[in-house]
């Protein structure tokens, strides 16, 4: 399941709907990620997004996860808007009967958005506003699990 | 068709979106981007670096090579940067 939203998402309550009345279920990992203030650098963040787009592409990206990967659930939850330094801004919950699918379709699927989903930062500080750079490391993260598919 | 722009490429061309009609010789998305950079100043400086602009036709990734025959809609963007 994917969601795009403005308000806050609770992790607990998230894992505790995505498991509640099941006990198939062995392993279950979280990502959470969260605005970042690097030495007072940031006093606030915007994340602006291209809707309908992000939606198709998360949905995209996860269909992806639970082809190669055998989960049993799988969430992903992105906020967009108004932001400030330590809140959420990404849930990443994967399940599955061992650990190894877990951890390694929850990687994949934060890989995936990074470089995927069309979200953009943009970022307060007290020089003024900027909007935050692609990492090259990112590229090089989601282009580990893809050799022989392009990505553009 | 329509065009939309997001981050800071929206922010040099001045507007969220608009309908355009280019002529028939513009056949891809690079084509369109030559096209869009000689209406005018801020086009030219919002599509200066093309190299780095990304594109979705219909809401998916495209490549600048890719056809606009059949979009409906188009969007020019910079690399994403959520998660």
């Amino acid at each position: 399941m994917i969601r795009v939203q403005q308000e806050d998402f609770d992790i607990g309550a998230e894992i505790a709907r995505l498991r509640a009345g099941r006990t198939d279920i062995g392993a279950i990992v979280s990502f959470t990620g969260s605005v970042r203030d690097q030495s007072g650098e940031v006093t606030d963040m915007t994340l602006e997004h291209y809707p309908g787009m992000t939606e198709a592409e998360l949905q995209r990206i996860e269909a992806e996860a639970q082809a190669r990967w055998p989960l049993q659930a799988s969430l992903i939850v992105h906020r967009f808007g108004a932001l400030m330094p330590g809140d959420n801004i990404v849930l990443v919950v994967t399940a599955s009967e061992h650990r190894d699918a877990a951890f390694d379709a929850a990687k994949f699927l934060m890989d995936y958005l990074k470089t995927g989903a069309p979200f953009w930062k943009r970022e307060t500080g007290p020089g003024g506003a900027r909007w935050v750079e692609a990492s090259a490391h990112d590229e090089a993260s989601a282009a580990r699990w893809t050799k022989t598919e392009a990505r553009c | 068709m329509r065009l939309l722009y997001f981050a800071w490429v929206k922010e040099k061309v001045g507007v969220a979106a608009e309908e355009i009609d280019p002529p028939a010789g513009v056949a891809t998305i690079a084509e369109l981007i030559d096209w869009l950079k000689a209406r005018g100043p801020e086009f030219e400086n919002a599509f200066a670096r093309s190299e780095v602009i990304r594109a979705a036709i219909d809401k998916r990734h495209v490549r600048h090579d890719a056809s606009i025959a059949a979009a409906r809609e188009i969007a020019f963007f910079p690399p994403v940067t959520g998660g």
